[in-house]
């Protein structure tokens, strides 16, 4: 089913060109004047009770149907590893981790999950030129990965480094990310795999407008616990998903230094790139195209590839 | 009037429930061994050594934070509950409930969910409980020191016989 998609997107990415490229303008426009919604649910991410135990990546893992990962998720020798010189990182296998910090200040180490952070006004969805991303009513920054054709431009708009690239399915590469489980859960208004599978409660999920109210509460209730500062309130236009901590954000792996605008203005500078990559990419993909093609017999079983190639 | 009365009478039900609660509080009979099992799937149930905790605390507030002890632990609760029957309440999922956050109740919640909507849930009630006084006082702190896995648990984590075969070779970015 992608396959065909993408063909009909690139047969008609010559032609209509023009037409696709009005698309991101129309877009910036629109999302520089969105409020968000009003209702919409979001999580309460509290650091100070994390302890760690990452059955969060394990439910989601589940939830998600996500390949089997390469180390069991009760093996904490996660927390060691480095990956080009960075902690890891969501990946199109996980999308969500969970590593570990050491504050200057503090004795105990403090563990941070990373999942997507639903922002209002995604620069993930900015970015892209085939409108492949929504941002649902309910809260969710949700794709389609049908229409995705792999340009990576969400990844590189993505403040918090979130979407990840199928880089091992040559034939059918897309993006990745957590989707607030929202074809299983949210859409019934039913809180998330990893909230409800937290120990400690790490994560408390409601409407994101009464959660701003109990993270602000708990700053009041227990003085000196924590920073005085809600992680997500504001920055990049404020996010669905938002963190108390009781170090620094900047000593816990937090981008201190992100605008409290939406990014969309440099997403709007980056969309000057895309008339070159309209005009690259379906070059190269009609190459990849050719090579899925002889590869393969039948196109069948599209749906399921991330599945069953990345298996190994 | 009405009001005045009403002062009364809860003044004096607090005095009695003190004079009960501190008479009682070291006498009470309290079970030697409390299986929690309400939750168990992925571990098997938990048999807590009740007998052990209450020779290691000094009073049974520091668990049971407002209900059972003199001392009241969590002011929060004790602001409302003071002298009505939740004060009573020994067992942790008297109050707190296994899943609090319905549907439901979140869009059309019940009348003082508002007081309550950071209540944690109970399997969070445990855990902060039980493990936020083990990192304080140095208690086992890993899942499997309390937990035994179950099945279920070995599958839902991938450890045991359901660990990844395959040495895992370089696929991380
Ligand atoms: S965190 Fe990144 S991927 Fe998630 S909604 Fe925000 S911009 Fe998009
Ligand atoms: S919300 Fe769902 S998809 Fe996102 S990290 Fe949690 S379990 Fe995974
Ligand atoms: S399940 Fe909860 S406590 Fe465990 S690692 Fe995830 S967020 Fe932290």
């Amino acid at each position: 089913m992608s396959k065909i998609t993408r063909r009909r997107f690139l047969a008609g990415s010559a032609a209509g060109g023009a037409a696709i490229m009005l698309t991101p303008a129309k877009k910036a426009l629109a999302a520089g004047s969105f409020e968000g919604f009003p209702d919409g649910m979001g999580v309460l991410v509290d650091l100070t009770r994390c302890v760690g135990c990452r059955t969060c990546e394990a439910a989601c893992n589940a939830e998600q149907n996500l390949p089997e990962p390469a180390k069991p998720f009760d093996d904490t020798s996660v927390f060691d590893e480095i990956h080009h010189g960075q902690k890891r990182r969501t990946t199109d296998k996980a999308y969500t981790i969970v590593n570990r910090y050491e504050p200057k200040d503090s004795d105990e180490p403090v563990y941070r999950k990373i999942q997507c952070n639903h922002c209002n006004e995604p620069a993930c969805l900015t970015s892209c030129f085939v409108n492949a991303y929504k941002k649902t009513p309910e809260g969710a920054v949700i794709y389609n990965e049908k229409v995705c054709v792999g340009c990576r431009n969400c990844m590189i708009a993505c403040p918090f480094h979130i979407p990840a690239y199928t880089y091992h399915s040559v034939l059918n590469p897309v993006i990745k990310k957590c989707i607030f489980c929202y074809d299983t859960r949210l859409k019934e208004g039913r809180p998330p795999a990893c909230v409800e599978s937290c120990p400690q409660q790490v994560m408390t999920f409601g409407k994101r407008k009464d959660l701003m109210v109990i993270a602000h509460e708990r700053i009041k209730k227990n003085p000196g616990k924590y920073v005085d500062h809600v992680y997500g309130e504001k920055e990049v236009g404020g996010t669905g998903w938002f963190y108390l901590s009781s170090a620094p954000f900047e000593e816990v792996g937090f981008d201190v230094n992100l605008p409290k605008k939406p990014i969309i203005d440099n997403v709007k500078d980056f969309l000057a790139i895309v008339p070159i990559v309209l005009t690259v990419w379906p070059a190269l993909f009609t190459g990849f195209h050719l090579l899925a093609t002889k590869g393969k017999s039948h196109g069948h079983g599209d749906d399921h590839s991330h599945d069953e190639q990345e298996g190994h | 009037m009405v009001n005045a009365s009403k002062q009364l009478i809860a003044g004096l039900g607090v005095l009695m429930l003190f004079a009960v609660l501190s008479a009682s509080c070291y006498a009470m009979d309290y079970p030697d061994e409390v299986e929690i099992d309400s939750l168990a799937n992925l571990y098997e149930p938990v048999v807590f050594d009740h007998a052990m905790h209450v020779d290691a605390t000094e009073s049974c507030a520091e668990c049971h934070h407002h209900t059972t002890g003199t001392e009241v632990i969590n002011e929060y609760c004790a602001k409302c509950h003071t002298g009505t029957v939740e004060m009573d309440a020994v067992s942790c999922q008297d109050c707190h409930s296994a899943d609090p956050v319905s549907p439901e109740n979140l869009h059309h919640p019940k009348p003082g969910y508002s007081y309550h909507n950071d209540q944690p849930n109970l399997k969070a009630a445990y855990h902060l409980n039980c493990l936020g006084c083990h990192q304080e006082v140095g208690g086992p702190t890993g899942c499997e020191d309390c937990h035994v896995k179950t099945e279920a648990g070995d599958k839902f984590y991938r450890s045991g016989e359901f660990a990844p075969k395959e040495p895992a070779h370089s696929s991380e970015h």
